[in-house]
């Protein structure tokens, strides 16, 4: 193969010329004033067209699907393992999808914020974890699919201290363990 | 020779007698959200010049003074003050020389290596009364120099207080690394002062609350994963370990029976957890609870026939306690705030407990029938109190809103809070039986 070697002996032969005329520029010019003004910046760049686009969709039936577009996990207030109203929407969604995808297996994680001690945080996010068990299997998943751990207050997503980041770390996860496109 | 009074280890162990006392004494429920009455004893002085014997008998008084200034009953006196120089076990202390500088106790004592082995006699002497209260020699292999002064610690505070020492002990805990969202969890295990840390796990496993059988070098503990919970029992002599076996749902919250013949737990079920109980020998399991509440943290008393555990069936965490059988459960905690992790004292006479009120989480002790309740720590986070032996100091986690969390003790008066000297992040302390 001679093309490569030819055009990076082309490149060399430009460079080389290029520091020629740098140097005849320089030796030919008389000493630059001190205060000579900063070049001016290059011009932008108007005529650069922009990177082809790459095309990019969630898989239907993916665990980025479940993530993205469905949502998996819930938040709950101090001490309570009842299921807000306002994560009834996004569990509705998660047993549907779930339907959907029948070969899915998924697992409950529960979590509390750290203003508990661990044992008794244990068996809060146990109650979470399965709260939204039932209420997945309540709206036809089959229990089968859908595991239960508790990680009390091990396992914070929110590092911070304060009521926002214990509202954070209140929560149940749902993660898919196996099935998923 | 005239005794003044006033100044005798006497008078001390009658205003020791009195603080002890005064802890339980007043009406609790009318004080329950009162600090606790720090009492008014002044720690005793004690003289303890360095042991003749070159570098280890100075460093084995370090410990015994450090040990005696953590109790939080003793003062060890500055050695720039010491009139008196170069005593040794042989020789009898210049008394005049001592009570110049107000020292109540003196302990003189030697050390030296005799065919290989560390041979150390002390004597304990009451300063104003000018007599010998203790003279004992301990032998150990030099390398276990820390042991003898743990051994020396004990005696002088059994002979001064009259109850038991706890300084010849260690203290089973998790070893913290990583910020509060990556955190790795090894089991650890550290002399009662802080000494010799080494660790039982690598981490690759979450551990947590570690307990100690109150008659062997054995704990239980449970470990955490995604796919569950398991409880284990390990010996650290022999260094077995074994799981307490499957159970469908989560297990958490292990704790050794005073016989070290049965373990107590949580079992939780489509998210109920009730107490259980194994039999060791039989691996039989009986349920102690049947409640829809939150059952846990279970505690046996002393003598085995009762078990202190937490329930929220009353709508918040509280305190119950029932026959070791599941029998006869009755709420003991009526004061406002959640009540958790509660701990028989070895005695018999307290139950220690993790309060939460107002934004903030205290260490406290009360009765077993739930009167004398008093608060002894508060912060962000204390948790997880762990009694020594003698029942008389407990040790607990403290993790500060931003910080790492640390091991403190407190004694059951409230008035001595010291940091363990631990220099690394730490939680859920164990607190070994006296060694043998």
């Amino acid at each position: 193969m001679t093309a490569p070697f030819n055009s990076r002996a082309a490149l060399r032969l430009a460079l080389a010329a290029a520091a020629a005329a740098t140097l005849a520029a320089c030796a030919s010019k008389p000493k630059p004033a001190p205060a000579a003004p900063p070049p001016p910046p290059p011009p932008p760049a108007e005529t650069a067209p922009p990177p082809a686009p790459v095309g990019e969709t969630v898989l239907p039936g993916s665990e980025r699907d479940f993530v993205v577009n469905v949502g998996d996990r819930v938040y709950f207030d101090f001490d309570k393992y009842d299921i807000r109203t306002d994560a009834q929407p996004l569990l509705e969604a998660q047993a549907a999808w779930l339907k959907r995808y029948p070969a899915v297996a998924v697992r409950i994680e529960g979590n509390c914020d750290e203003r508990g001690t661990r044992e008794y945080n244990l068996a809060l996010g146990a109650r979470r974890a399965n709260a939204v068990r039932d209420f997945l299997v309540a709206r036809g998943v089959a229990g089968d699919r859908i595991s239960t751990v508790s990680y009390g207050k091990e396992k914070p997503i929110d590092a911070g201290t304060g009521e926002e980041a214990d509202a954070h770390n209140r929560n149940a996860h749902t993660a898919i363990t196996g099935g998923a496109r | 020779m005239r005794i003044p009074l006033v100044r005798s280890i006497a008078a001390f162990l009658a205003a020791l007698a009195l603080v002890f006392a005064s802890a339980l004494a007043p009406p609790a429920r009318a004080a329950i959200e009162v600090n606790v009455n720090r009492g008014d004893v002044q720690p005793l002085p004690i003289a303890i010049p360095a042991f003749g014997g070159g570098q280890v008998g100075a460093d084995i008084v370090q410990v015994i003074g450090a040990n005696l200034q953590r109790s939080g009953l003793f003062r060890p006196l500055d050695p720039a003050t010491f009139v008196e120089t170069g005593l040794n076990a042989a020789v009898q202390p210049s008394f005049p020389a001592w009570k110049q500088i107000n020292a109540q106790a003196l302990v003189n004592g030697q050390a030296r290596i005799v065919d290989g082995r560390l041979v150390v006699d002390f004597r304990l002497w009451d300063v104003f009364s000018e007599q010998q209260l203790l003279g004992l020699q301990f032998t150990a292999s030099p390398e276990n120099w820390r042991r003898v002064a743990h051994k020396i610690s004990d005696q002088v505070y059994e002979r001064l207080t009259g109850e038991k020492g706890y300084f010849d002990t260690r203290v089973v805990f998790v070893a913290e690394t990583g910020g509060r969202a990556q955190r790795t969890k090894r089991l650890a295990i550290m002399d009662q002062d802080g000494a010799n840390p080494s660790y039982l796990t690598d981490g690759s496993t979450a551990v947590m609350t570690p307990r100690f059988s109150s008659n062997s070098q054995e704990i239980t503990y449970m470990t955490l994963k995604a796919d569950g919970s398991q409880i284990y029992l390990f010996n650290l002599e022999t260094g077995r370990r074994e799981s307490l076996g499957a159970f469908q749902g989560m297990v958490f919250a292990p704790r050794f029976s005073p016989d070290g013949t049965k373990v107590a737990f949580s079992v939780e079920r489509a998210g109920n957890s009730d107490v259980y109980v194994m039999d060791l020998r039989s691996r039989r399991t009986s349920r102690l609870t049947a409640d829809p509440a939150i059952d846990t943290s279970p505690s046996f008393s002393p003598d085995g026939s009762q078990v202190v555990f937490n329930s929220d069936r009353s709508g918040s965490p509280q305190l119950y306690v029932m026959g070791a059988d599941g029998s006869n459960p009755h709420r003991i905690s009526y004061a406002q705030g959640r009540y958790t992790t509660p701990v028989w004292s070895p005695t018999g006479e307290f139950i220690a407990f993790t309060k939460q009120t107002g934004g903030e989480f205290h260490i406290g002790v009360m009765r077993a029938d739930g009167s004398d309740e008093r608060v002894l720590t508060s912060s962000y986070m204390d948790e997880g109190p762990t009694w020594a032996p003698n029942g008389r100091v407990l040790m607990f986690s403290r993790e500060p809103a931003s910080g790492a969390s640390k091991l403190w003790t407190v004694d059951v008066t409230g008035r001595s809070l010291q940091p363990v000297p631990y220099p690394g992040a730490a939680s859920d302390p164990a607190w070994s039986p006296l060694l043998q």
